[in-house]
């Protein structure tokens, strides 16, 4: 359902400063992405839907109050964004610091290290240190799966994992389970991942996961690499966008 | 339907109850739960025995609003209010007020001690100052009687729009009466309706949020309990305005009751063909339905709901697209408050601009607050816009008891701010409010006096926010769990200058940056109690004491531990 006055033509948005034009339905992530403008992107995967929960690709649109996220916002005609103030970047720093906060990302003991999305984040925004306790939750790591792991400790609650199961294998293995702090990523109705009868061991949630919370077994530290795009590509050729 | 058949219904009670005396036992959740069954049943009993049905209907009513004073027992036309009333009392009230006409002066209802108890209870201290719109008949007629709703006016609005009325000028009719939402954020109401309006040829749907999940607030549940006609009746007119053929109630389970009563009433309304098929002959076709939320605090944030009642997990998705364009199964929809429906039949009778004469310029008509804490008279009150809160705390209200001194009010619950004492001739209303750092908020007033520690209000609220986060988004999920750490940490004399300069650092960062209006606001009670409470705060944290002598130190030599 478009609204009476949705444009049908090419949009004019100015992005730092600069002009771009933009069609309709466009996110503003998507014209950043098509012209080289970086915005950090954690809970964005193309080709699932989008949920617009990590916060960290956060802009900001001149006459509105609230910061809007990239990934789920959509161009406006003559629509002024900011993507890289002193204040978003604060923001982005201490969305990085919670992360880090929030369970066990100790990179030189995990499979990711070096290739790791959390990781890359955090030289990218420049976080060097995290200032609050870290939280150390009790996780636990489900090795029951014949193929992969799952280390709660190392998962961030993107969804990434629970959205590719769902909209692009058809599973719908995972999803979430408590709420807040104490929320978890569960197997089927919060089952040993190795029992699923729905599991297909696909592997995609193991290539989308941005951490070392999902890996193959026989990977060891440092040597895990992952390959979300295999599932954006595949969505791509379906002829379907997040 | 017609207005002839709703005409006789209205005539026919009217005459059933004519030169009757009504005895109201209330049969709000408060009431019940003091024992109000059993007065009702025990005063049923007596007036049959005495021979006095003839001149006395005894009915369940709702929420009378003097919630500290129950079982409360109103007798109509005399206005006449009863307290603590217990079955024995019930027959003494019986033999003397119903059948002599006398009343019985150590049972009414008193506010402040040592005064005369007024007969007409409008004249007590708790009523007088109180303006009854969305609560007029709340009390006075039984919430299981659709003939008791009609008789009173009920649906009378609904049919005056149906036959004399376009889409557009019932909109039109809500914006001068300028109602704003009620469910918080004072969002102005004929403005969503002109949204929601604006899409044509779709589905659309009208959604009442009756989730009410501030801790200490009672208003939605007592007029759902109370008078649930008025609602079908608001969300019928709302239908009709924006186009839609089906409404849904989202009630939490925590409120059988509320449910119950509903049931019964949407029942009753198909019966009587005022929902359903063709209502009052006309080609309006209109239906209800109940959704039932598991009490989830987040379920009443609009997206959330809205996703609960598609039977998926209740968690919000960033707006826009607000419901109005994109809402239940992606079409377009009005969701509003409880409170804010119940508004509409009275604005519809009476007219936009008579209702807007109620109230302040930007903030028209009245507010309902469930007064709770340290307060002598708890209970529902409903006030008119612009009333300062010295006249609800200390005059409807009644004060402090116990002669303690008055500390400061929580409006909004977990996402509002406090209210200093100096501020206590703040005019209540949207902006006033605002300005202070809290906000009106659905209605919860919580009073504190001196014996509360406001850091320990300040970990009260952000535990709550923290357990009822729901995990999707990163600044609530893990920032109401650090803030909650640093301000246990502060509470228990283990806290430094930097914890409180980190938490002073976190507050705005997730306040701006939350995906909902739950973590958007959970840093409120935090950044205004700091604002005028700070000393408590450092008290705390440099003195290892809590002045109020609520937070319990850790020793000396644990602390030394922490710091090193
Ligand atoms: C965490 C959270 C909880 C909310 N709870 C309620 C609620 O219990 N009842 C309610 O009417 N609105 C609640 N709201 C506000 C709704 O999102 C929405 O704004 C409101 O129902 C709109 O109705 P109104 O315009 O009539 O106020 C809540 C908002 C948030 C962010
Ligand atoms: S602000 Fe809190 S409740 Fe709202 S989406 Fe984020 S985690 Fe969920
Ligand atoms: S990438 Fe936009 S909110 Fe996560």
């Amino acid at each position: 359902m478009t609204p009476l006055a949705a444009p049908t033509t090419t949009i004019l948005v100015t992005i730092d400063e600069k002009t771009y034009s933009a069609d309709p339905g466009e996110t503003i992530l998507d014209v950043c992405k098509r012209e080289g403008i970086n915005i950090p992107t954690l809970c964005f995967l193309e080709g699932v839907s989008t949920v617009g929960a990590c916060r960290l690709c956060l802009i900001e649109i001149e006459g509105t109050r609230k910061l809007l996220p990239a990934c789920a916002t959509v161009v406006a005609p003559f629509q002024k964004v900011k993507t890289n103030s002193d204040r978003l970047k604060k923001n982005r720093r201490m969305t990085l610091e919670l992360l880090f906060s929030e369970r066990n990302h100790i990179c030189s003991v995990c499979v990711a290290n070096y290739n790791c999305r959390l990781q890359d984040l955090a030289h990218e925004v420049g976080m060097d240190h995290v200032r609050f306790p870290y939280l150390f939750p009790d996780c636990n790591v489900d090795g029951t799966n014949k193929i992969y792991n799952i280390d709660h400790n190392r998962c961030i609650m993107c969804t990434k994992c629970v959205r590719t199961c769902d909209e692009v294998e058809g599973a719908h293995t995972w999803d979430v389970r408590g709420r807040g702090f104490e929320s978890r990523i569960i197997a089927d109705f919060d089952e040993a991942w190795g029992t699923s009868p729905t599991c297909t061991l696909c592997g995609k949630c193991v290539s989308v996961c941005p951490t070392g919370a999902l890996w193959h077994k026989q990977s060891v530290q440092n040597n895990m690499k992952k390959s979300p795009e295999m599932v954006s590509e595949l969505t791509a050729k379906r002829g379907r966008k997040g | 339907m017609n207005l002839a058949k709703l005409n006789d219904i209205a005539a026919a009670t009217k005459e059933k109850c004519k030169n009757k005396k009504r005895v109201c036992v209330c049969a709000g959740a408060a009431c019940i739960s003091s024992g109000a069954i059993q007065t009702l049943d025990s005063m049923k009993k007596i007036v049959k025995e005495k021979g006095l049905d003839k001149t006395v209907d005894v009915i369940p009513v709702g929420c009378i609003g003097a919630c500290h004073q129950g079982p409360l027992v109103k007798i109509l036309p005399d206005e006449t209010i009863y307290q603590k009333i217990t079955p024995a009392e019930a027959a003494l009230i019986a033999e003397k007020h119903l059948a002599k006409n006398e009343v019985v002066k150590s049972l009414l209802f008193a506010t402040g001690a040592g005064k005369e108890s007024p007969v007409n209870s409008n004249e007590t201290d708790f009523f007088k100052k109180q303006r009854k719109v969305v609560l007029e008949t709340c009390g006075n007629i039984n919430p299981e009687s659709i003939e008791d709703y009609i008789a009173v006016g009920g649906y009378q609005a609904l049919y005056n729009i149906l036959s004399t009325l376009s889409q557009e000028e019932v909109i039109a009719e809500v914006k001068a009466g300028g109602l704003r939402g009620r469910g918080g954020a004072g969002f102005p109401t004929g403005l969503k309706w002109e949204m929601v309006h604006r899409y044509i040829n779709s589905t659309k749907y009208v959604v009442c949020n009756g989730d009410e999940g501030d801790p200490g607030a009672f208003m939605d549940r007592s007029v759902l309990e109370g008078d649930p006609h008025r609602i079908l009746e608001g969300m019928a007119i709302a239908g009709y305005a924006v186009g839609a053929q089906k409404g849904y109630i989202y009630v939490r389970a925590e409120y059988p009751l509320a449910i119950k009563r509903l049931e019964t009433a949407i029942k009753q309304a198909r019966v009587q063909g005022l929902l359903g098929d063709k209502i009052f002959e006309t080609d309006f076709n209109f239906d209800i339905e109940i959704r039932i939320g598991a009490g989830a605090f987040v379920c009443g944030e609009e997206t959330a709901l809205l996703a609960s009642i598609e039977g998926k997990r209740g968690t919000p998705r960033p707006r826009p697209p607000y419901p109005a364009e994109s809402g239940l199964w992606g079409k377009p929809t009005l969701i509003n408050n409880v409170e804010t429906f119940a508004n509409i039949p009275k604005l519809i009778l009476i007219g936009g601009k008579e209702f807007a004469s109620v109230g302040t310029q930007k903030s028209a008509g009245t507010k309902v607050f469930a007064l709770a804490g340290k307060i002598m008279n708890t209970g529902l009150v409903e006030v008119p816009m612009g009333i300062t809160l010295r006249e609800i705390i200390f005059e409807i209200g009644g004060g402090i008891p116990g002669g303690k001194k008055f500390k400061a009010a929580q409006t909004g619950g977990p996402s509002g701010g406090c209210i200093p004492e100096s501020h206590l001739d703040t005019p209540v209303d949207y902006e006033s409010l605002g300005a202070l750092g809290t906000i009106m908020g659905s209605g919860g007033m919580i009073i504190m006096d001196e014996t509360s520690c406001m850091v320990d209000v300040a970990r009260y609220f952000m535990d709550f926010c923290m357990n009822e986060s729901c995990g999707k988004c990163v600044p609530c999920r893990v920032g109401t769990k650090q803030m909650f750490d640093l301000l246990n940490k502060i509470c228990t004399g283990q806290g430094s200058p930097a914890d409180l300069a980190l938490l002073e650092e976190l507050a705005p960062y997730v306040r701006e940056t939350s995906l909902c209006g739950l973590g958007m606001t959970a840093p409120n009670p935090l950044m205004s109690t700091l604002r005028y409470f700070r000393e408590e705060y450092m008290a705390h944290i440099n003195d290892h004491w809590c002045p109020a002598g609520v937070c319990k130190m850790e020793p000396a030599a644990q602390l030394a531990e922490a710091h090193s």
